[in-house]
Formats: C-alpha cells, sequence, structure tokens
C-alpha cells in the first residue's frame, strides 16, 4: 500500500531523477506544504484514507466474505448501530464502505503509477530530443486517442474476468498518451532556455539536464495532471465496480456500492449517498492538493514580486486622488502642456505599501523634447503610466496633480481619459512588435487606430492609414499596409508603432525606451524620425530612455531620475559637460564612451535600491562619494540652481568646480 | 601592429576558425537561409576579440557553433588544437572544461528552481569532488565575482539583473576555462552595472589569462574591452584589425556606417555627428549568390559590387578588409 504517503508520491514526481535531492527536497517541500491549511485538509483526509485501506479490512476480516446480514434490518437508515444504516440484504453500510476502501485505493494507484511512468519519460524524451523521437511519439499518441477507451477495457476484462489490475493498466496505458502530450509541451519552451544551453555547453549528461533543469519547471503541470487522472482513475475504478466486472460480489467497493444503491433507489434513496460522498469528496481533494502541491514545490523559487518590465496593461481608476494639494507650485504649469505636481504613486500588496514615486514635478511645454534618464527600478515607466492612468494592478496615485492641456487628469472618468490616451498623448514602448496583435494586418490595426479617434467612414479610415505608413517613411505603404506583423524588421514595427501612436494626432508622445532593442542605423533612423514629427507637428516629445547618446541626440532637456525621485532636471548641454548631481555625473562617467581602453570604467558601487527600500535622507547617499552627515539626517529638497536648472543635492556647488569631463562651450565650436 | 596581434601571430591561436558558414532551412521548397558565410576568425591566447555586427548579422550563430549548440554546414574550428567542428557530445564534455559561455539574457540563463550553490556546483559534477571542496570552491568564486560567499544559498530570483550575471560568468568560470564566449553579456544591463560587469571581465582575463570572444553591438563597449574587432554583416567578415585602428582608421563603408550612426553623449558632437551622416539607402533588399551583401545599402557601390564577392585585402593599417575600394584606394 503506497498511498500512506501522498506527498512524498508528489514529491517523486517532482524529482524522480533525484538521487540525493529527494531526500533533500522533500523534507521542505512538506514543511511549505503543511504551512497551507487546504494542504494540510487534503492531507489529513487521504492519510486517513490510505490508513482506513490498510486497517480496515484486517480489523473487519469477515465483511468482504459477507453474504447477507440481518435480513430483518434490511435498508435502514443510520442509527447506533449502523452509523450509515444496513444495504438490501442487511449488511452495516460503514463497514462496507471502509473495507471497500482498500480496493478502490488500489485500483488508483495502479492506474496512475503506470501513467506516470510511461507517459512522464516519454513526453520529456519528445521534447527534450524532439525531431525522429517527437514524431514517433506524436504519432503514438494519436494512436491512443483513436481508440474506444472503455471498449477496450471491456475487451481485456473479457480475457482476464475479475482482474482489476489488467482493467487499470489497460486504462493507464490508454491515458498516458495525454499526459505525454503534455508533459512534451510543457518541455518545450523549458528546452529554449538559455540555462540549458549553458548546461549543455558545462557537458553535463543529457539524464542530468531533464532530471535537474527540466522536470523541477515543469512539475506544476505533471502535478496538475496527475491529480486530474487519480481524480478520472477513481471513477474509472467506480464505474467498473459499479459493473460488478472487477470486484466479486460479495466483496465491497465504493462503485458496487453505489451499484447496489442505485438498484433499491426507490426503497432507500439513503444507500447511494455514503458511496457517492466518499467519491465525490476524494475527488475534490485529490484536485485541491493538486494546486496547493504545486503552490508549495514552486513558491521557493518563484520571484517574490513580479517583474515590472513584464507588465499587463491594467487599467486602475484611482478614485480618490482629488483633494488631495500638490505639495510644490512651478510657476510655468499655466503655460506648459504636461505639469505633473508632487506626484507621488505607491504599490499596495495585501496591508503594506511600497512606494515607487515621490515628490515628483515636471513639465513639458508645447513641441519640446524632454528625456527622461536614469536605470531600472528609478521609476521612468511609471511616471508614463500614471499620466496615462495605466498603472498597473495595484498602483495608486498617493498624491499630487497630473495636468495636461488645461485639464487634470484627476477630474476625468475613465471614459474621458481614454479619450485623452491615445488621441492626445500617444505611447510608444520599447518592443514594438509585443503591441501589434499578430493576426491582423498592419493597414487594419492602423486603421482601427484612425477609427477609434477619428469618426470616419472604413474607406477613409484605411486611406489615413496608408497615409500615416507614408509619414513614417514606408518606401511603399501601400504594401506596408498588406503585411502583417511578424513579416516586419524591428526597425518597421517601431515605425508602424509610431504610425499608430500618431493616429490621434497627439500632442504629446511619450516614447519608453524607443531604440533601445533596435540596431544602431535603425536607431538612428528612428530618432530622425520621431525629431521630424515632432518639429513637423509641433508634437511634444517625453522619451524615456536610459542611454545618453539618445539623450543628447534628440532631446531638449533632460530630468535624471534615482529611486523614485527627480535629482537633476536641466536643459541636456549643461547637464551633460556639467552634471550638478553626484548620480547623473556618476551615470555619465559609467558610460564606456570617452574610457581609455587601459583604465578602468568609473562605477557606481553596489545597486539602485528596490522600492520599499530607499535609504532616509538623499536616496543615494549610500553610493554618494561626495556624502556627508547632513544626507543621511533628512530628505533632501530639488533645489532650484539657476534658471530652469534643479538639482536634488547639497553639494552641487563642489560639483560645479570638479566636474570630470567638464568641456567649455567654445571648444565645441559654439 | 599591436602586441595583440604580435602575439597571435607567433604562437597557434587558442580558436582558430576557417571558412564557417551555417546554413539553415526555413521551407522545404526555399533555398536555405546562409546566417553565416565563409567566415576566418582567430583568438589568441590572453587575447580579447569583439565581434560586432546588427541583428541577423550571424554573430550569436558563430558562437553557438562554436560551442556546438548549432551544426555548421561547412568549414573547420579549431580548438586549443584539435579540431572540434563535428565533436560529438561526449568530446565536447571533455572540452567544456576549456570552454565556456556567458550568454545576453541573464534571466533566461540561470534555471530559476536552483539556488547558487547547485547551478555553480554542478558544473564540477565531472571533476569528481567532495562535497566540502565543491562549497569551498563555490564561495572562492563568488567572492570573486563580488557577491559575497552568503549567495549561495539563494535562488536566481532574489538577485537583480547585475548580480545575476556575476553568477552567470561565476558559473563559466568554475571551470577554469581559457576561452569564454560572451554573447551580448552586458546589453540588458544599466549602464552603472554595465560598468561593473565590463570592469570585472578585464579583471579576470588579468588575473586567470582568459580570452574572450565578445560578442555584441554596442560599439562603445566592444571598443573598450577587444583587443581586436571583426565586423559583421549578414553572414560575412566586413572588416577585421586591431581595435583602435577599425575604430579611428575604419577603411570599408560598412564599418563607417556602424560608427557614424553611434550615438554620443555630446550634444554639439552629436549634432555635428548627425548632420555629417549620410543617409543611408533605404533599399535593405538581399543579395544572392557572390556579390558584397552591403551593396545595396551602400553609397559607394558599383557594378561589380553586385556580381563579384570581394577579396579580402590587407590595408596599409594592417585591417583585413573585404571591400573592392580597398584595393582602389591603395592603386590610386
Amino acid at each position: 500500500m503506497s498511498m500512506a504517503s501522498p506527498v512524498s508520491d508528489v514529491a517523486d514526481v517532482a524529482d524522480p531523477g533525484g538521487e540525493t535531492s529527494v531526500s533533500a527536497q522533500s523534507p521542505r517541500l512538506l514543511r511549505r506544504l503543511l504551512r497551507r491549511p487546504v494542504a494540510v485538509g487534503c492531507v489529513t483526509f487521504l492519510a486517513l484514507l490510505a490508513g482506513i485501506a490498510i486497517v480496515a479490512p484486517i480489523m473487519l476480516p469477515n465483511v468482504s466474505s459477507e453474504q447477507a446480514g440481518d435480513l430483518l434490518t434490511a435498508r435502514q437508515l443510520p442509527t447506533g448501530g449502523h452509523w450509515l444504516g444496513t444495504d438490501t440484504l442487511g449488511r452495516d453500510v460503514f463497514a462496507r464502505l471502509m473495507v471497500g476502501t482498500r480496493i478502490t485505493l488500489v485500483g488508483v494507484v495502479e492506474a496512475l503509477a503506470v501513467v506516470l511512468a510511461i507517459g512522464l519519460p516519454l513526453g520529456l524524451a519528445a521534447g527534450y530530443f524532439g525531431g525522429r523521437l517527437d514524431r514517433f511519439v506524436s504519432w503514438l499518441a494519436d494512436l491512443a486517442f483513436s481508440m474506444p477507451a472503455i471498449v477496450i477495457v471491456l475487451v481485456v476484462l473479457s480475457v482476464f474476468p475479475q482482474n482489476m489490475t489488467a482493467a487499470m493498466i489497460t486504462f493507464a496505458l490508454i491515458a498516458a498518451p495525454g499526459l505525454t502530450r503534455i508533459v512534451r509541451s510543457a518541455t518545450l519552451p523549458v528546452r529554449e532556455e538559455l540555462y540549458i544551453a549553458a548546461a549543455e555547453v558545462s557537458g553535463l549528461s543529457r539524464p542530468y539536464i531533464v532530471a535537474r533543469h527540466i522536470l523541477p519547471r515543469i512539475s506544476g503541470v505533471v502535478i496538475v495532471q496527475a491529480s486530474l487522472l487519480a481524480g478520472v482513475a477513481l471513477l474509472v475504478q467506480t464505474g467498473l465496480g459499479f459493473l460488478s466486472l472487477v470486484v466479486p460480489a460479495p466483496a465491497p467497493s465504493w462503485g458496487g456500492m453505489i451499484a447496489d444503491g442505485a438498484k433499491a433507489i426507490v426503497l432507500q434513496p439513503w444507500l447511494i449517498w455514503p458511496p457517492g460522498l466518499a467519491v465525490a469528496l476524494t475527488i475534490l481533494v485529490l484536485g485541491l492538493l493538486g494546486d496547493a502541491v504545486r503552490d508549495a514545490t514552486t513558491e521557493g523559487w518563484a520571484p517574490p514580486v513580479r517583474s515590472g518590465r513584464r507588465r499587463p496593461l491594467v487599467t486602475s481608476v484611482e478614485s480618490d486622488r482629488r483633494g488631495l494639494s500638490p505639495e510644490c507650485g512651478s510657476g510655468r504649469s499655466q503655460t506648459a502642456l504636461l505639469s505633473i505636481e508632487g506626484l507621488h504613486v505607491g504599490f499596495t500588496s495585501g496591508a503594506s505599501t511600497r512606494r515607487v514615486l515621490e515628490d515628483v514635478t515636471l513639465s513639458i511645454n508645447e513641441g519640446e523634447a524632454v528625456g527622461l534618464v536614469g536605470e531600472s527600478g528609478c521609476g521612468k515607466t511609471t511616471v508614463a503610466m500614471a499620466v496615462l492612468g495605466l498603472l498597473t494592478g495595484s498602483g495608486q496615485i498617493e498624491g499630487g496633480r497630473i495636468q495636461f492641456d488645461g485639464r487634470d487628469l484627476g477630474d476625468l472618468v475613465e471614459r474621458e481619459l481614454r479619450e485623452v490616451r491615445g488621441r492626445q498623448i500617444g505611447l510608444v514602448s520599447q518592443e514594438p512588435i509585443v503591441g501589434l496583435t499578430p493576426v491582423f494586418r498592419v493597414g487594419w490595426l492602423l486603421a482601427e487606430a484612425v477609427r477609434t479617434h477619428h469618426d470616419v467612414s472604413r474607406r477613409e479610415a484605411r486611406a489615413r492609414a496608408v497615409e500615416l505608413l507614408r509619414q513614417v517613411h514606408f518606401a511603399d505603404p501601400e504594401a506596408a499596409a498588406r503585411r502583417y506583423p511578424h513579416e516586419l524588421s524591428g526597425g518597421m514595427a517601431q515605425r508602424v508603432a509610431i504610425a499608430r501612436a500618431l493616429a490621434g494626432e497627439p500632442k504629446l508622445l511619450i516614447a519608453d525606451e524607443p531604440t533601445t532593442a533596435l540596431d544602431v542605423t535603425v536607431q538612428a533612423e528612428i530618432l530622425d524620425l520621431l525629431r521630424e514629427l515632432q518639429v513637423k507637428r509641433n508634437m511634444a516629445l517625453l522619451l524615456i530612455t536610459h542611454d545618453w547618446g539618445v539623450v543628447a541626440d534628440i532631446c531638449d532637456r533632460a530630468i535624471v531620475m534615482y529611486a523614485g525621485q527627480i535629482v537633476e532636471q536641466a536643459e541636456v548641454r549643461s547637464i551633460l559637460q556639467r552634471p550638478l548631481h553626484p548620480y547623473t555625473e556618476a551615470l555619465l562617467s559609467a558610460s564606456p564612451n570617452h574610457a581609455s581602453a587601459t583604465e578602468c570604467l568609473s562605477v557606481i558601487p553596489g545597486d539602485v535600491p528596490r522600492p520599499g527600500l530607499w535609504p532616509t535622507g538623499c536616496h543615494f547617499h549610500p553610493r554618494c562619494g561626495y556624502a556627508t552627515s547632513l544626507c543621511r539626517a533628512k530628505a533632501i529638497p530639488l533645489e532650484l540652481v539657476k534658471f530652469d536648472r534643479q538639482t536634488r543635492c547639497i553639494h552641487h556647488d563642489k560639483m560645479a568646480g570638479s566636474a570630470p569631463g567638464t568641456v567649455t562651450i567654445s571648444k565645441n565650436g559654439l | 601592429m599591436s602586441e595583440a596581434t604580435a602575439a597571435c601571430e607567433a604562437s597557434a591561436p587558442l580558436l582558430d576558425v576557417r571558412g564557417l558558414s551555417v546554413e539553415f532551412s526555413t521551407d522545404r521548397h526555399r533555398q536555405p537561409l546562409r546566417a553565416v558565410d565563409g567566415v576566418d576568425l582567430t583568438v589568441a591566447r590572453g587575447e580579447t576579440v569583439g565581434l560586432v555586427g546588427e541583428s541577423g548579422s550571424g554573430k550569436s550563430t558563430i558562437g553557438r557553433t562554436i560551442l556546438g549548440l548549432t551544426a555548421p554546414s561547412s568549414g573547420r574550428i579549431v580548438f586549443d588544437g584539435s579540431d572540434i567542428t563535428r565533436a560529438n557530445y561526449r568530446e565536447r564534455r571533455r572540452i567544456s572544461t576549456h570552454l565556456q559561455v556567458v550568454f545576453q539574457d541573464p534571466y533566461s540563463s540561470l534555471n530559476p528552481t536552483r539556488t547558487v550553490r547547485q547551478t555553480l556546483g554542478e558544473m564540477l559534477r565531472n571533476h569528481r569532488l567532495s562535497g566540502a571542496e565543491v562549497d569551498e570552491r563555490v564561495n572562492t568564486m563568488l567572492e570573486r565575482v563580488g557577491l559575497g560567499a552568503d549567495a549561495a544559498g539563494c535562488y536566481p530570483a532574489q538577485f537583480s539583473g547585475g548580480q545575476r550575471q556575476r553568477i552567470a560568468i561565476a558559473r563559466a568560470l568554475m571551470v577554469q576555462p581559457r576561452l569564454v564566449i560572451c554573447d551580448e553579456p552586458v546589453s540588458a544591463l544599466d549602464l552603472s552595472v554595465q560598468a561593473q560587469i565590463l570592469n570585472l571581465f578585464r579583471e579576470l582575463q588579468r588575473d586567470l589569462g582568459l580570452s574572450y570572444l565578445f560578442i555584441a553591438h554596442d560599439l562603445s563597449v566592444v571598443r573598450y574591452l577587444s583587443h581586436r574587432i571583426v565586423v559583421l554583416y549578414r553572414g560575412r567578415v566586413m572588416e577585421q584589425g586591431d581595435a583602435s585602428t577599425v575604430y579611428d582608421y575604419p577603411s570599408h563603408p560598412y564599418t563607417r556606417t556602424l560608427l557614424d550612426a553611434a550615438l554620443v553623449p555630446d550634444a554639439e558632437e552629436q549634432r555635428r555627428r548627425r548632420d555629417a551622416r549620410r543617409p543611408l539607402e533605404n533599399a535593405a533588399g538581399l543579395t544572392r549568390g557572390a556579390a558584397c551583401p552591403f551593396s545595396p545599402r551602400c553609397s559607394h557601390a558599383v557594378d561589380v559590387c553586385r556580381t563579384q564577392r570581394p577579396a579580402v585585402e590587407l590595408t596599409s593599417r594592417g585591417s583585413l578588409v573585404a571591400c573592392i575600394l580597398t584595393k582602389v584606394n591603395r592603386h590610386a
């Protein structure tokens, strides 16, 4: 009886190739599992069931051979003497249910063991090795799918009458290809991961790679499938028991008891309830346990926080951002196209809130190109998303004001916000191809965008789509409109994305790392295009980037962000030549552009602190060479140094004199 | 000629690739796609060779072919004196202690289900070491790449991109390789982290005498790290030579295009470069057969470029250039 420990069963599934790791991982897995109340309940239930399966036939040896009980007390409802009543022949239902557990569970375990033993290795091999083996396995699976399972089981039972093992193995053989397919398709993407290539380069043996690198990744799928299959196997076993094909007459099984109950359903409807509930409850518990075990196996290595880069674009409507007073006013907000004042953004998880933006104040004038610079995790993209009202999941604007073209975006309802987004503010993202639905042609995608923002006929929209493609310099816009997104190169896809952003004739285009994924020559073309559109349409540009070269090429003004704050803001030439914040200075000198090939690059020690782990005082002080006790004491305000030049550093006057790489303007030919 | 080139000629190179071609068949009815077309390159001991090119230039395919992850269709790869062009899995396992890799994506290149200790420790599986010895070497290596031994028990998800790349570098160095193929190892990293990793690469080369084949599209990064540079376009070598020569005196029109398009973090300089930049021919059409693959976009292209494969010529500065202009200029 191996059902005694269902947990270790599943742990074996998660790592059957492990010589040492089963012993090393199982206890940890068990501990993680036991932290989940649902899992504890399920494990207790199955352990109880297994205990009954072992003990009951020993404690009640006469039940399986008992032809009939006291016929005078037949078909009784539960009483003190018979907890679950008596059946049509006066036998105790409770005793029969207990004793019948063994045969039922043995059937399930047999089937599950055979399915896993065949389906798992075949699926892994087909997915990992591919080629001819894969085709052969797929062919085998197709063959198995075309067979009528129940007919074959019945045929087998006619050869081996009343042989449950034969019946369950036959069922398992027919069910295994289904698991094979699922395991194979789960293996395929894992096989493409670079760490598999790295493991192969490292000369690790193939069985080792499959057991240690692939299997743990797909264990979740396998466990869920195993629990579902166990449920199906239970149903099949019960069904065969119902037809009295696998358990000879007086011996009890759950299926047989349901059959007895069904025969007497008019006289005593109660009789089908105890075995029926036992079946239903067991299947439910198997399903719940499968989910719990899967969650427990993956929680060890699953990332604690979702990576911000792969965010779903879920809209959250902030209901209560009005009534919060802006913390600092700026005189320019009347003329600016976009003005953000004292913006605070936080992400809520459970009871705690992690702040990701702190007191962000900036403005963009009409037709101006502004670069938002910083490393990942500094909050650049969050600023853009807050402006567009596209903060993910639990993202909330906690304070501050965003004004666009004289309107407070906080006052707008979702419908009005949709109108602003897309029509007046366009967005171009880093990976253009991801934003283009692959099943539609480029022309259709653009025409749809045009129709969203303008009330025009299909034909007119189509003509405008072609015109937009011409504006982004497709040599043959008609031909381009007929293409599918996957037929475009990276640069072309980015131009299509820009064309789509232009469909609403926006006054502001937000471009989030628009050239990062592109080749240098294509990058130059895209920047030229953006510059041209900016000038021609008097369109403002908010360019989010980490590349100083892009800033130097296209931006009028640069805003540097670090750990959720704006740390410096100035006109591009002056910031590049004379940074007034240590972070800007460090970021500029970390670029290998001017470095001589013999010297080490200057680096900023450590990493950007994650939101929620920001130090008190200046956020940059732990990594800063200028830091003094004053920097650690309290928050540093953004200080206006001179006209249109701000820095969040109290040592900027020391830097102004000693900035490395300071070049006078005249030297550069002005 | 620099010391690196001289050293390369003095002794047999560590890696010698001759006439390497790799073809991918996309469709049974179409002609196979030639991703790499007759590439020659060498890497000397202790040398860094930068492999530069745009996407589709075949630079990553060359790296994967050397590593045995992609099969070549013709050519020869000699590593440390032995031919590994068609090495089987057993031979690959033997070479694996000398030849290692660092990939671009620090997220995909580490198995999220394995702790750092497991990831680094499994590299020594074929070395028959005791658990304590493995742990010691793992800890030493983690210290070496600047992470600290306490990182060993953590899963990759607990680290940032830069830290993950350090783990990937540590993994490559566990077996004390001679050549590390670096496939865009810093392009997914932030600027300040990139600088840390570049310094680490350089430090490790100085201390351990490593050779790198450094594949990248960022010219400033390649220039900073490489002794020699190979410029690829559509699977062919356009130009190769000393890093400083290729950068300061580019001979091939494509190398010049590439250098002109690179951005510099200086507004005035950038404006000057932008104005001086020639608009690139937009007809990025594919060439067939022997033609120079750059000819449809090249502003210097003449008829012969579209029919003949340009011979590789040695320039007066010591670079090898596959362009007929080189010959013309020298005769002029």
